[in-house]
């Protein structure tokens, strides 16, 4: 049945084949450049990615004054979310659908080959090619990228939530996830191109609610709470956001390097969210004397925030989380290819 | 010898409708049976019930001894599904390949041989074969398995009447060759004719009559005489349809015994007039509709 299984399958599997090869030429010629740019900046002798703005910031400006590069690095990031949608739509959905549609699976289903069996290695052939695709992807994209993931380049690092699923072992859970749900979709409305239609709908609603609800519960956050640094202040002011009118007001980014802030709060020295009044010397005066009066108040910051240490704990979680989604989806096919589908 | 194919109380309902009920069965082996019905009347139910591609709603089915989903069963049951199902861009080779690796039984050489007399092209795609070159190649995949019993569903209705008769010629000769036990479907009387020795008529979605050709061909006589009631039959002679004129009656009866009444002419029938006395006997046995009418 495996030899039958990849005889389907390797139109399929060699198409992707070509796909990853053309990727890899981009990824080489393109990471090339970046790498070069990276050894001329001086960077690789820096201690950490903030140790050396200087550096940094010159090699960024580099890297975006090279339209390429932008364009891979976006083209990387849109890829690896829209590859596992793609699988489902394309390997997982027409797998029984068509089979069905066509009236073939009279012929496939009443080989000597038991219906189990033929599922299995269906199942397995193609959500495993689903994965090495997947994972090869993410493993080229995330190499190219790991010279300039730790820069930001666009602002965001890689635990942020549009960066997460695009980098490291997250997108074979993915790529698992949304073939088994083509497959199933496809089985439960007997039509392809239906099918095709649903999954990838029901695939981003599965992200999105991921991305929403559950990463964020996956690893408890840290909260921590120190005095806040006046350095971070971006700007003072009364009412705006204030508990209650001309209330202080303190708006003060946190800046944690490599990490995931989910959110942030200045507070009074006692702990309140309410600040007191604002300063005169903050309302009239100089910066200098309203920075005096604010280091006078002693006031807190609080934060809850994934660190950069939680990256690799949380990609291990949330690939398992698809990954057991997978197998509970498959599971159910093996339950309705031998009872609901004889009707 | 024991029965290929067993039937008790088998039924199959989808929704509120049954395609197959109330169906008792036992087929015995080395035969070739016409299931013969019209289209709809739940012949594709019963074979694929048999194939374990259904499951029934009622009763119980055993074919060969086994159940249907039994474990190696389909290694000994041949099956050519309705309208010749094949993986239309794969190649004529690939499906033979593919043949080979799904069934431990599987006859290479017998398989290649059959293709090669019927001219096929082994690189030639499944979807671009004729419906009669595609029937063969579904029919050569079912016999290379070198089954027991071979199924098929209506195997010539899409076939021109030359592709017919060789479908069924090559039928012929690879169950003769190997003794296989087969059940074929038709909703055309001249086929079934042709190649069965056993007969079974389905309509309605129930069995109407099942056994040995020349037993039933012997047991049913057409008698035509002055008009009389059924009622002045001797016993052990079932009418099986009745037409009266004014003076005169004709009746299609079943009896094993002869008929001795001078007053009958009698004549025997054809395997059509039989099939054909079943079927408007199913017909007019059916409970009448309530007549439509306007709520009001």
């Amino acid at each position: 049945m495996i030899r039958f299984g990849w005889l389907q399958f390797r139109g399929q599997a060699l198409t992707a084949l070509a796909v990853l090869a053309a990727v890899a030429v981009i990824l080489l010629i393109t990471g090339w450049q970046v790498n070069h740019l990276y050894a001329a900046s001086g960077l690789a002798a820096c201690p950490s990615a903030g140790g050396c703005p200087g550096p940094a910031s010159a090699l960024l400006a580099k890297l975006h004054a090279d339209s390429a590069f932008g364009v891979v690095y976006w083209s990387g990031i849109f890829v690896l979310y829209a590859v596992p949608a793609i699988v489902g739509m394309f390997w997982g959905a027409p797998l029984i659908a068509r089979e069905i549609e066509a009236g073939t699976y009279r012929l496939a289903w009443t080989q000597s080959v038991s219906r189990t069996r033929w599922l299995a290695v269906k199942l397995g052939l193609a959500g495993l090619a689903s994965m090495a695709a997947a994972g090869l992807l993410s493993l080229m994209v995330t190499s190219w990228a790991s010279r300039v993931d730790p820069l930001d380049p666009f602002g965001m690092n890689k635990l942020q939530p549009a960066m997460f699923g695009t980098r490291g072992i997250v997108p074979v859970g993915y790529a698992a996830f949304a073939f088994v749900l083509g497959v199933a979709v496809g089985m439960l409305i007997r039509n392809t191109v239906a099918a095709i239609a649903v999954t990838p709908v029901v695939f981003g609603a599965m992200q999105g609610v991921m991305i929403a609800w559950i990463r964020p519960r996956l690893i408890a956050p840290v909260h921590a709470t120190m005095p806040l640094s006046l350095a971070t202040v971006q700007s003072v002011g009364s009412n705006a956001g204030a508990p209650a009118s001309n209330d202080l007001f303190v708006s003060a980014p946190v800046s944690e390097p490599g990490g995931w802030v989910y959110s942030s709060q200045v507070l009074s020295a006692t702990g309140h969210a309410s600040l007191g009044p604002d300063p005169k010397a903050c309302a009239s005066g100089s910066d200098q004397a309203c920075n005096a009066a604010l280091a006078k108040l002693h006031l807190l910051q609080t934060v809850t925030y994934q660190p950069a240490s939680h990256y690799w704990p949380l990609q291990w979680e949330e690939a398992s989380v698809f990954l057991v989604l997978a197998l509970l989806l498959a599971g159910l096919c093996f339950f309705w290819i031998r009872r609901r589908l004889t009707g | 010898m024991s029965a290929i194919l067993e039937a008790a109380g088998l039924g199959k309902r989808y929704g509120h409708r049954w395609a197959l009920r109330d169906c008792t069965l036992a087929i015995p082996a080395g035969r070739v049976v016409g299931l013969v019905g019209p289209n709809g009347a739940g012949k594709t139910t019963l074979l694929n019930l048999a194939v374990g591609l259904l499951a029934p709603t009622a009763g119980t089915i055993s074919v060969l001894g086994g159940r249907p989903d039994a474990p190696g069963q389909m290694a000994r049951v041949g099956f050519v599904a309705q309208d010749t199902p094949v993986y239309r861009r794969l190649p004529v080779g690939d499906h033979l390949r593919a043949g080979a690796w799904l069934n431990p039984g599987w006859d290479e050489e017998a398989a290649r041989d059959r293709i090669e007399r019927l001219g096929l092209d082994t690189r030639q795609r499944a979807g671009s074969l004729s419906g009669g070159q595609r029937a063969q190649l579904a029919l050569t995949m079912a016999l290379a398995k070198r089954p027991e019993l071979l199924l098929l569903d209506e195997p010539v209705a899409s076939l021109d009447p030359l592709a017919r008769r060789e479908f069924l010629q090559g039928l012929m000769e690879a169950v003769a060759e190997h003794g296989t036990s087969v059940v074929l479907s038709s909703h055309l009387i001249a086929d079934i004719e042709r190649v069965c020795d056993y007969l079974i008529v389905l309509t309605g979605s129930r069995i109407r009559v099942a056994g040995e050709v020349s037993e039933l061909l012997a047991s049913h006589h057409q008698l035509s005489g002055p008009r009389r009631g059924p009622g002045t039959l001797p016993a052990g002679q079932e009418v099986i349809t009745e037409s009266h004129t004014d003076r005169q009656s004709t009746l299609l009866i079943r009896t094993s015994t002869p008929i001795l009444d001078p007053a009958w002419t009698v004549r025997p029938v054809s395997l059509e007039d039989l099939v054909l006395a079943y079927m408007s006997r199913a017909d007019s046995a059916a409970p009448t509709r309530p007549a439509l009418g306007v709520a009001s």
